[in-house]
C-alpha cells in the first residue's frame, strides 16, 4: 500500500523479542485514518505485545512505527499522542470519574476550567454523567469501562487503543457496549485499534481485521474478505467454522484451481494466492453445504451425529473415503433432517469453495 | 479514599462475629495485661506523691505535672512561672524524631520500592538482608554506631586517610548522632511497611498514567504516592512514635545535651535519684501526644474517605 496521507499507523517489519521469545515477527500493517480496526488472533499470539508496542510501553527490537508520517518508535509513552483503554482498566483508584478523566486533559496543560468542560463532554458520551462524583470503586465493571474510555477520549488522541475492553463484561453488557463504541468511533472519527480473540466481535465491529498467528500477521481485510476469502488453513478455521476436505490439486491459473474430491469428483473453484498442486486443502463453510439424495452429489458419507444449537441444526457426517464434514441446516420443519447411520450425498457450490495454502 | 478492600474485609468481619469473640479473646487477654493494666498503673503513679527513695507514697497529689509545666522557685513559693525546660526536652525530642523519620522515609522510600520490584525470589533476599543487622541487640549496635563515629574512629579515619577531611569530623555527641542513631535502629520499620504496599500496587497504573501524558515525576507524586500512602504513613508512625521515646541513641550517641524524652522518663526510674510520679507524668504526657497525632490523623482519614 502507498504511504499517501490517510494512514493513520504504519507498522513497518516490526520484531519484539522478550529474552528469547519472539513475541511479534516482522509484522508491518497500515491502519488508515479513522478505520475501526481489530487485531484478531489466539491467546498469545501478540495482540497485546502490539498494543503495547504502539502504546510505547514496549521497546521495538527492529522497525518502525510511523504514526502520521512521523517516527515514534523511541519516544517514551507520554510522549505519544495515542491512548488506551487498559484490558483492567487501570483506573486510579484514588480519584473520583471527574478527576480521572480529567487527568490527560491537565497533563497535557489544559487550565482546570476548559477540561471540566471536556470532562462533562466525554462523560455525557460514554452516558455517565450521573456518576461524575463517584469513586472507581462504587462503579459496576460495565461502568468502570466506560470511565476508562472515557479518560483515553478526553484528550482527543490520533489513535484510541483499546485492549479487549469487553472481556470482562457479561453478554447482554458486551453487546450493548459494542455497539457504543461504534457509535463513539463514528462521532469522533478518531482511529480505534481493537484487540480482541473473539471473532464475532471482531467481524460484527470492524472495518478491517489483521488476523495474527504466533507475532506474524496471516492476513488483512474486511470481514467479508477474511471469512469469504481466508489466505491460509489458519485464517479459515480461526475465523467461522469451516470444513478443510483433503484434496489434490491439478491444475491452477487466474486464482482458480482444479482439484479431485475425496470419492473421486473433480471440480474447479477458486484458489488462495500461493495454492500449489499437489495435495492440498478445500475450505468449504458448513451453510454453504446441501444433504441431497443420493448419487447426486459432490462427496458420499453417513450420518454421524446431530448437533441442536436452537435456530441450527448441524449434522456432522463422516465420508466414506475417511474424514467428516459438518453440515449446517436451518431448524425449520420443511427440511427433511437425515437419520443418523443414514448415507448421503453432499453438494455445494464450488464457488463458494476455496483452495487453500496450509 | 478509596479503600475498598479495607472496607470490605469490615464487612466480612461483621459477619464471622459468632466465631470472632471466642477467636479473640487470646489477644485480648494480652493487650489487658501488657497495655491496658501498666498504662493504668502508669496514669495512678502520675497521681500519687514522690518518696524520695524512689516509689511512691500512696496520696494523691498533682505535684508531678505541676513540677512538668510549672517553675514555683527553688523554695516553691513564688508565684508559677511556665517551665520550659521539659517542655523544651519534649520539643527536641518531636524535632530529632521527626528528623529521624524524615530520612528513615528518604532513605526507606526507594529501598522499599527497589525490593518490591525485584523479581521472584530476590526480593525475599533483599529484604533477609535488610533485617539481618536486626538480630543483634539494639544496644551492641548503638555502642558499635558510638565506635564508628567518634573523632578518632574508623568513618573519621577512612575520611581523612582518603583527604575527604583534614579534621576529624565531630558527630559524637551532637544532633547529627542521635539522629543517625535513631535513623539506623527504626530503618526496617519504614522499609517493610512500604515494601508492602509497593508490592500491591498495579504498575499498570503508572502505565496509565503515562499512556495519559504524565511525566515520570508528575506519575510518582499523583498516582504512585497517594496508591502507596498508607504504607508510608505506617512507616512514619511506626518510625517516629520509638523515636520519640527513645533513650538508647539519645544516651550513647548525643551525651548530655542532647536529652530526649525517652532519657528524661528513664531517669526517673532508676536507682534511688528517681522521681516516680514524675516519670509516670511525663510518659503519660508523651502518651497523650502521641495519641492526640494519631487521632487527627485517623479523623483526617475517615473524612477523606466519605
Ligand atoms: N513480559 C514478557 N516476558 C516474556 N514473554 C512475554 C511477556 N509478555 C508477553 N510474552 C509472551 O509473548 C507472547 C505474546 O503475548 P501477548 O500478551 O502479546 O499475547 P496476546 O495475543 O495478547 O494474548 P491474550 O489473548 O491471551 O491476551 C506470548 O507468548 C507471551 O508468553
Ligand atoms: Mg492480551
Amino acid at each position: 500500500m502507498s504511504r499517501d496521507n490517510n494512514i493513520a499507523v504504519d507498522i513497518q517489519n516490526v520484531t519484539k523479542m522478550y529474552g528469547d521469545v519472539t513475541a511479534l515477527k516482522g509484522v508491518s500493517l497500515d491502519i488508515r485514518d479513522n478505520e475501526f480496526f481489530t487485531l484478531l488472533g489466539p491467546s498469545g499470539c501478540g495482540k497485546t505485545t502490539l498494543l503495547r508496542v504502539i502504546a510505547g510501553f514496549e521497546e521495538i527490537s527492529n522497525g518502525a512505527i510511523i504514526l502520521y508520517g512521523q517516527n515514534i518508535a523511541n519516544l517514551m509513552p507520554n510522549e505519544r499522542p495515542v491512548n488506551t483503554v487498559f484490558q483492567q482498566y487501570a483506573l486510579f483508584p484514588h480519584m473520583n470519574v471527574t478527576e480521572n478523566v480529567m487527568f490527560g486533559l491537565l497533563r497535557l496543560g489544559q487550565d482546570r476550567a476548559n477540561a471540566k468542560t471536556r470532562v462533562g463532554e466525554v462523560l455525557e458520551l460514554v452516558q455517565l454523567s450521573d456518576f461524575a462524583d463517584r469513586m472507581p470503586s462504587q462503579l459496576s465493571g460495565g461502568q468502570q469501562q466506560r470511565v476508562a474510555l472515557a479518560r483515553a477520549l478526553a484528550p482527543s488522541p490520533k489513535v484510541l487503543l483499546l485492549d479487549e475492553p469487553l472481556s470482562a463484561l457479561d453478554l447482554k453488557l458486551r453487546q450493548a457496549v459494542r455497539l457504543e463504541l461504534q457509535q463513539i468511533q463514528n462521532q469522533t472519527g478518531i482511529t480505534f485499534i481493537f484487540v480482541t480473540h473473539d471473532q464475532e466481535e471482531a467481524l460484527t465491529m470492524s472495518d478491517r481485521i489483521a488476523v495474527i498467528e504466533s507475532g506474524q500477521v496471516q492476513q488483512v481485510g474486511s470481514a467479508r474478505e477474511i471469512y469469504e476469502a481466508p489466505k491460509n488453513k489458519f485464517v479459515a478455521d480461526f475465523i467461522g467454522k469451516t470444513n478443510l476436505l483433503d484434496v489434490s490439486v491439478t491444475d491452477l491459473a487466474r486464482g482458480k484451481g482444479s482439484c479431485i474430491l475425496p470419492g473421486g469428483v473433480q471440480i474447479t473453484c477458486p484458489a488462495a494466492e500461493g495454492a500449489h498442486a499437489g495435495s492440498g486443502h478445500l475450505s468449504v463453510r458448513p451453510e454453504r453445504i446441501t444433504i441431497t439424495a443420493l448419487g447426486k452429489g459432490l462427496v458420499q458419507g453417513t450420518v454421524a451425529r446431530h448437533i441442536y444449537l436452537g435456530t441450527d441444526l448441524h449434522v456432522e457426517v463422516n465420508l466414506v473415503e475417511g474424514g467428516h464434514v459438518t453440515v449446517r441446516m436451518q431448524n425449520s420443519t420443511q427440511i427433511q433432517i437425515p437419520k443418523v447411520g443414514q448415507l448421503v450425498c453432499l453438494d455445494f457450490e464450488p464457488n463458494f469453495a476455496r483452495l487453500l495454502v496450509d | 479514599m478509596a479503600a475498598s478492600p479495607q472496607q470490605n474485609s469490615r464487612a466480612m468481619n461483621n459477619n464471622y462475629d459468632g466465631f470472632g469473640v471466642p477467636l479473640i479473646l487470646p489477644s485480648w487477654i494480652i493487650i489487658g495485661f501488657f497495655l491496658v493494666v501498666p498504662v493504668a498503673m502508669m496514669l495512678m503513679y502520675s497521681f500519687l506523691t514522690k518518696e524520695f527513695r524512689g516509689g511512691v507514697i500512696w496520696e494523691f497529689s498533682l505535684a508531678a505535672y505541676d513540677q512538668f509545666f510549672f517553675d514555683r522557685g527553688l523554695f516553691g513559693d513564688s508565684p508559677p512561672v511556665i517551665e520550659w525546660t521539659y517542655i523544651s526536652i519534649f520539643w527536641r525530642s518531636i524535632w530529632q524524631a521527626g528528623v529521624a523519620t524524615f530520612f528513615c522515609l528518604l532513605i526507606g522510600f526507594p529501598t522499599a520500592w527497589f525490593i518490591a520490584t525485584r523479581t521472584g525470589r530476590n526480593s525475599t533476599i533483599w529484604l533477609f538482608l535488610i533485617t539481618i543487622p536486626y538480630w543483634v541487640n539494639l544496644l551492641i549496635r548503638t555502642i558499635s554506631m558510638k565506635f564508628l563515629i567518634r573523632d578518632n574512629g574508623p568513618l573519621n579515619e577512612f575520611l581523612i586517610s582518603f583527604g575527604v577531611i583534614s579534621e576529624p569530623f565531630h558527630i559524637i555527641n551532637t544532633n547529627l548522632a542521635v539522629q543517625l542513631g535513631l535513623f539506623y535502629s527504626y530503618l526496617p520499620f519504614m522499609v517493610l511497611p512500604i515494601y508492602a504496599a509497593v508490592e500491591r500496587y498495579n504498575f499498570a497504573l503508572s502505565e496509565a498514567a503515562a499512556d495519559l501524558y504524565a511525566s515520570r515525576t508528575v506519575t510518582l507524586t499523583k498516582v504512585i504516592l497517594p496508591a502507596v500512602k498508607p504504607g508510608i504513613v505506617a512507616g512514619c508512625i511506626l518510625v517516629f512514635v520509638p523515636s520519640l521515646g527513645a533513650f538508647l541513641a539519645p544516651d550513647l550517641l548525643g551525651g548530655a545535651k542532647n536529652f530526649m524524652i525517652g532519657s528524661l522518663i528513664e531517669e526517673q526510674f532508676k536507682g534511688n535519684a528517681g522521681n516516680w510520679p514524675f516519670g509516670a507524668a511525663a510518659s503519660m504526657i508523651l502518651l497523650s501526644l502521641v495519641l492526640i497525632v494519631l487521632t487527627l490523623y485517623a479523623r483526617h482519614q475517615a473524612r477523606g474517605q466519605r
